[in-house]
């Protein structure tokens, strides 16, 4: 009869978590041994898998060879069986096609391109009921694995608007009910917004308030990622042996 | 702070689909009870009291908190929310519950729940790590809600325990289900149903009264006879709906006849629109407004509607077959043609069932619980109540709610619910008449309050930011005497090069009400101030309204300016907005306006300020009517009240002079002016207003009215309408042209507010404008507000908010408005009447000369000019041999005996107060003049009022 209530009067959302909370997450580093870099990342029930390959040649046409700065090319891709129907293919479509561009326009302004001249960075991200953050986040954290120098960690998250307030880290239901979506990549230590984007209207008054929400998100997810690469590279000691 | 686990799955049949959900429980959600070292008071808001003093309950003596199920909820909300009854544990499940269910129940409750002083706590079990209980296998959603209540309740019973050994704190939970209740005794909760500890609160025994009647074993009164047929299930309505058996409408039921009522049908179809019900059994339990579900008879059994007035006036139960009788009687032999289409009410696809007004008809036997209520509303059927008091009840104005209707009842069964005061009391009549026309009226609660300037308020540097000094300027306000909220001021001065230079200057209320809070939404839900006869229901708080907002005289204050730079021949040539200061230098009433302009030897400023006005206004106002502007008249009156007793001493009819329509003129252009500015800038949600030109069959009855007199009344544009009125005098019969004018008024249509984006047809037909909206009055008129708003961020003074620019919540807004106008417009008549009978009852008998306005069937109305009052001359009565009465519908004239009335003859009227019926008192009016033998009463005027009440008794004895 009603519609779902977002935002109870209590200030607990539908699975109960407050306002400014994020979902549980879940990384892993290093899951993949083929490829250069790769990660899983978990963020409530969207999964996410990147892997990385490069810095290497230039593969296919030398004409796309950049002369001053390393090429990142992005794909992604989502498990057939993710959505709520199922999909015929896996990748190529519109809105992979624009996820794609979206994170790569976010990592080259993350990666240090520029000492990698006329080379190319190969990102393959799957995720299952896939979101632009989580995609990001694993990102990050396979092409760290794969020892690429980057600026800073890219720490994405969504934020989304019900009764005047902000909320961060939407899960499935609340973006399904509609409603202003923020997608934010932030590199946490300079504060600098990698990609900014938003679909449907909200108010110039507000923006400024959700931001704020996507990027403390950011932050928050910044600490557990900064915590999983230095448990990473401790056991990946242990392992060497030193 | 985010401890979470446990997955949620959840499965959805129908498409093989499973839906996963996240469902994080928390060990951070306080249970509301301060001082408890557990939770670490890690609550907000109202939480419980830590020592409950409640009103003794002899079933419980130690301190106890409340918990509650969802149907108690549901069906006792009267109960909660009496003050009594504090310290209640609302469970987040029984919250969900409610909300699914029942809307109106879902807003009061979380009202209470908001208001501090009842201690009402949200527990939000179902994210707590102890409290969450998951769905069993082979066991329904109810079975599983009803188990989390009883696992909450039984968690805080524990919970509280723990939080010191001495405490003797408790936590009783309330059920009206048996099989519950025995469950929760099993688990060791003390739990008891509603109307158990409603009874147990000795030192509370009128809440009994407000317990809803819904205890399953039956009423054993109502033992036997099943009067009504069952309503069909909700999906059973739905198919036959979608088939096309059953109709959907809205029920309507008659004020005159208790056993008849149609039903609008929804939807686009042009035949059987209305239906006619007619029989008790065929309305079948339906109240007013109820939208229902019914069923076509067969052609052979339709009837026409009557015109007989019938009331309920039977007290026993048991006399249904009397009632089939009188509705025999109902079909009395009519002609085919007169036939529509009747129905049967099969279903009840939703109630709309609000709190009615009215009084209590005790019951003859003396010791008797149960008792009648009779609606004020004759369209509500009487309501059968269970109230001990009903000796204090008598001859109270009281409040009752309807809990359902069984089959094998004659009447509704319901539960007291509030009294409002004695009948007749000025105060409680006033009450009652702002409760049924649903003017929110309560006084303004802390929340909005706290939003007001703090006082000493004076004007900051931060408020002359983009606002223009026209302190020097000599600006003055004319309006009615004794006006407190002067929400426009005027000045007009010369300019250098000649030109005039016209200034209208409008309280700036959008100042002080910022766009969504506290102060903004309750305005808004008013929508406008009400003026009744003696009081004033404000849209804002005094302070804004009769000080800070107030354009009082030698006072600096905010105001938004519309300033005009015109030409000699009142052509505008420049328009300006800007958000202004001002100083008022006069606040004149229309009579001292009007004085200065006419008296030769004052020159100062202000006077020939008002001169200049004056001048201009007459031209705007004849260009105005060229263009096809109508001028209405209504009989409006005000009444004189005496200053200790509040009580009408005398009546007058307003006057108008040259100055009410200089300052109209000028609030017109304004109002224009700001319309084409916001519609300009926001083409898609400025908000306006539009007066629709009536359908061409309105004006029949003043076509015909005219004719009457010989007079022609052309009615195919405004233009021609408002020329044929001027036309219309008639030398021997000055007031004809009044008359004509009031009758037009009638044929008018509503105007009303809307969105632009979400309408094409702008036109204001009775001003004669294509674009219109309303600027002048932001202290009585929220739409003024928003109108302020759009014009402050158009011209850049201020800025935007979300709302402003979505036309969806701006067509809610004028929704409410209209609806709002619409009310206040029918509470103030309905001020008027009572004090026009408060007037006659001290008046006693008055012989009257009255105008005939409309002729109909049996009687005549009639306007009585002195008092601006209408009523109806009824030439038929009950125990009295009927004249010869012979109508004629074309001319439109009534023949009786030997004497023809036509429509605005002058006769004689007696004027007064009915109160045979305590419930209705009202205006009896009969004739005088001319004589018509058996009819008019003799005219004896000299020395009435020693001999008026004795003739009122002969008049009754007849």
């Amino acid at each position: 009869m009603a519609g779902l209530e977002l935002l109870s009067d209590q200030g607990y959302r539908v699975d109960g978590r407050r306002a400014g909370e994020l979902r549980k997450i879940q990384a892993r580093m290093g899951v993949f041994a083929q490829a250069d870099g790769s990660a899983y990342i978990e963020q409530g029930n969207t999964k996410a898998l990147a892997v990385v390959y490069g810095p290497h040649e230039i593969r296919g046409s030398r004409a796309r060879a950049l002369p001053d700065r390393a090429l990142v090319n992005c794909q992604y891709s989502s498990a057939t069986f993710s959505t709520g129907e199922r999909k015929r293919r896996p990748h190529g479509d519109r809105k992979s096609c624009e996820m794609g561009l979206q994170l790569r326009q976010t990592f080259e302004a993350a990666i240090l391109t520029q000492l990698h001249p006329r080379s190319q960075i190969d990102i393959y991200v799957q995720a299952d009921g896939g979101t632009y953050a989580a995609c990001v986040n694993a990102a990050t954290l396979a092409v760290l694995d794969a020892g690429i120098p980057m600026r800073d960690f890219v720490c994405a998250c969504s934020a989304g608007f019900v009764d005047g307030t902000a909320l961060a880290d939407l899960s499935h239901v609340e973006e399904a009910a509609g409603g202003p979506q923020l997608a934010l990549a932030l590199l946490p230590a300079s504060g600098q917004i990698a990609l900014l984007e938003m679909d449907a209207r909200l108010h110039e008054d507000h923006l400024e308030r959700v931001l704020e929400a996507a990027a403390q998100a950011a932050r928050d997810v910044h600490t557990l990622l900064d915590r999983v690469v230095r448990q990473h590279v401790r056991e990946a000691s242990i392992l060497l042996g030193d | 702070m985010l401890k979470s686990k446990t997955f949620l799955k959840k499965t959805r049949a129908g498409g093989v689909m499973k839906i996963v959900r996240e469902h994080y429980l928390r060990d951070d959600i306080g249970c509301g009870a301060p001082g408890c070292a557990a939770c670490g008071g890690a609550h907000e808001g109202p939480a419980l009291e830590p020592q409950p003093q409640d009103p003794a309950s002899s079933v419980c003596p130690q301190p106890h908190y409340l918990l509650p199920d969802t149907n108690v909820l549901l069906h006792q909300i009267d109960v909660l929310e009496d003050p009594a009854i504090r310290n209640v544990i609302v469970l987040q499940t029984v919250l969900q519950e409610v909300r699914n269910r029942s809307a109106p129940v879902y807003k009061r409750i979380r009202d209470v729940t908001n208001n501090q002083e009842k201690h009402f706590y949200t527990f939000t079990n179902e994210h707590h790590r102890e409290t969450y209980v998951e769905q069993e296998q082979g066991e329904n959603a109810n079975d599983r809600n009803d188990r989390a209540i009883r696992v909450a309740a039984k968690w805080y019973n524990e919970h509280l325990k723990k939080m010191s050994a001495d405490n003797q704190l408790q936590v009783i939970f309330i059920t009206n289900d048996r099989r519950n209740k025995e469950k929760a005794i099993e688990e060791g909760i003390p739990a008891f149903t509603c109307e158990e500890y409603v009874k147990s609160l000795t030192a509370n025994p009128e809440l009994i009264d407000r317990l809803a009647c819904l205890s399953e074993e039956g009423n054993e009164i109502e033992s036997g006879k099943i009067i009504f047929s069952e309503h069909l299930p909700l999906s059973k309505l739905q198919q036959g709906i979608k088939s096309g058996t059953y109709l959907q409408g809205t029920f309507r039921a008659s004020r005159e006849n208790y056993l008849e009522a149609t039903v609008w049908i929804h939807g686009d179809n042009e035949e059987n629109k209305e239906i006619i019900l007619q029989g008790l059994k065929h309305l079948n339990r339906a109240v007013h407004e109820d939208i229902v579900a019914v069923e076509l008879l067969p052609k052979s059994q339709w009837v026409a509607p009557s015109s007989v007035v019938l009331h309920d006036e039977g007290q026993n139960e048991e006399d249904v077959e009397k009632e089939e009788e009188t509705e025999r009687m109902l079909k009395t032999a009519v002609s085919e043609k007169m036939l529509k289409p009747t129905g049967r009410v099969v279903g009840i696809i939703k109630r709309n069932w609000r709190p009615y007004c009215g009084m209590l008809s005790k019951s003859d036997i003396k010791e008797s619980r149960r008792h009648l209520f009779t609606p004020a509303d004759k369209r509500i059927p009487r309501i059968r109540i269970e109230t001990r008091q009903a000796s204090t009840l008598e001859g109270r104005r009281i409040i009752v709610a309807i809990d359902g209707w069984p089959r094998n009842s004659r009447y509704p069964n319901g539960h007291f619910v509030r009294n409002l005061g004695d009948v007749g009391e000025k105060e409680t009549e006033t009450e009652v008449l702002l409760l049924e026309h649903d003017v929110p009226h309560q006084p303004f609660s802390q929340a909005v309050l706290s939003f007001l300037p703090k006082m000493p308020w004076s004007i900051t540097e931060k408020d002359m930011k983009n606002r223009e000094d026209l302190r020097h300027l000599c600006i003055c306000s004319v309006d009615p005497p004794g006006c407190t909220d002067i929400d426009d001021a005027l000045h007009c001065r010369e300019l250098e090069n000649g030109n005039l230079e016209v200034g209208v200057h409008i309280a700036d209320v959008s100042h002080f009400i910022r766009p969504g809070n506290a102060l903004d939404q309750e305005s808004a839900r008013r929508g406008t101030t009400v003026y009744l006869c003696e009081k004033r229901i404000d849209m804002v708080p005094e302070l804004l309204s009769s000080n800070l907002c107030s354009l009082k005289c030698d006072v600096d204050r905010l105001a938004f300016s519309c300033i005009w730079e015109m030409n000699h021949n009142a052509e505008i040539l420049k328009t300006k907005f800007t958000k202004s200061v001002i100083n008022s230098k006069a606040s004149l009433t229309y009579a001292e306006a009007q004085l200065r302009i006419d008296s030769a030897n004052m020159n100062d400023d202000i006077t020939t300020s008002l001169r200049g006005l004056n001048k201009l206004a007459k031209i705007l106002k004849k260009r105005r009517i060229e263009k096809g502007a109508l001028t209405l008249s209504s009989p409006e009156v005000r009444f004189h009240m005496d200053s200790e007793t509040h009580d009408p001493i005398d009546l007058q009819t307003k006057e108008l002079r040259e100055t009410n329509s200089m300052v109209e003129e000028f609030m017109l252009l304004a109002n224009i002016s700001v319309a084409k500015k916001i519609h300009e800038e926001f083409s898609e949600h400025a908000l306006l207003r539009k007066h629709p030109a009536p359908p061409p069959s309105n004006y029949e009855i003043l076509v015909k009215a005219a004719r009457s007199r010989n007079l022609e009344i052309k009615t195919d544009t405004a233009k021609s309408l408002a020329e044929s009125l001027d036309q219309a005098e008639s030398p021997t019969f000055p007031y004809l042209n009044t008359l004509l004018r009031i009758l037009a008024t009638r044929c008018m249509m509503q105007a009303v507010y809307f969105c632009s984006g979400m309408d094409n047809d702008f036109h204001h037909y009775g001003l004669a404008s294509p674009i219109y909206t309303h600027f002048t009055s932001p202290i009585r008129r929220y739409a003024d507000v928003i109108v302020h708003r759009l014009l402050a961020v158009a011209i850049g003074a201020d800025c935007t908010y979300p709302e402003l620019t979505d036309k969806h919540k701006l067509a809610d807004i004028c929704k409410n408005l209209n609806f709002r106008h619409k009310m206040a417009q029918y509470a103030q008549r309905a001020s008027v009447a009572f004090h026009t009978q408060l007037f006659f009852k001290s008046k006693g008998i008055v012989s009257e000369e009255a105008y005939i306005l409309f002729v109909r069937k049996n009687a005549i109305v009639v306007l009585i000019p002195k008092y601006g009052l209408e009523g109806t001359v009824f030439f038929e009565e009950k125990d009295k041999p009927n004249p010869q009465l012979i109508y004629d519908d074309e001319i439109p004239s009534l023949k009786i005996e030997d004497t023809v009335f036509h429509v605005f003859d002058k006769v004689k009227v007696k004027i007064m107060l009915d109160s045979s019926n305590l419930q209705h008192q009202k205006i009896r009016m009969s004739l005088v003049e001319p004589q018509i033998p058996g009819i008019s009463i003799p005219t004896d005027t000299s020395n009435m009022d020693l001999n008026g009440p004795k003739k009122k008794k002969m008049k009754l004895g007849k």
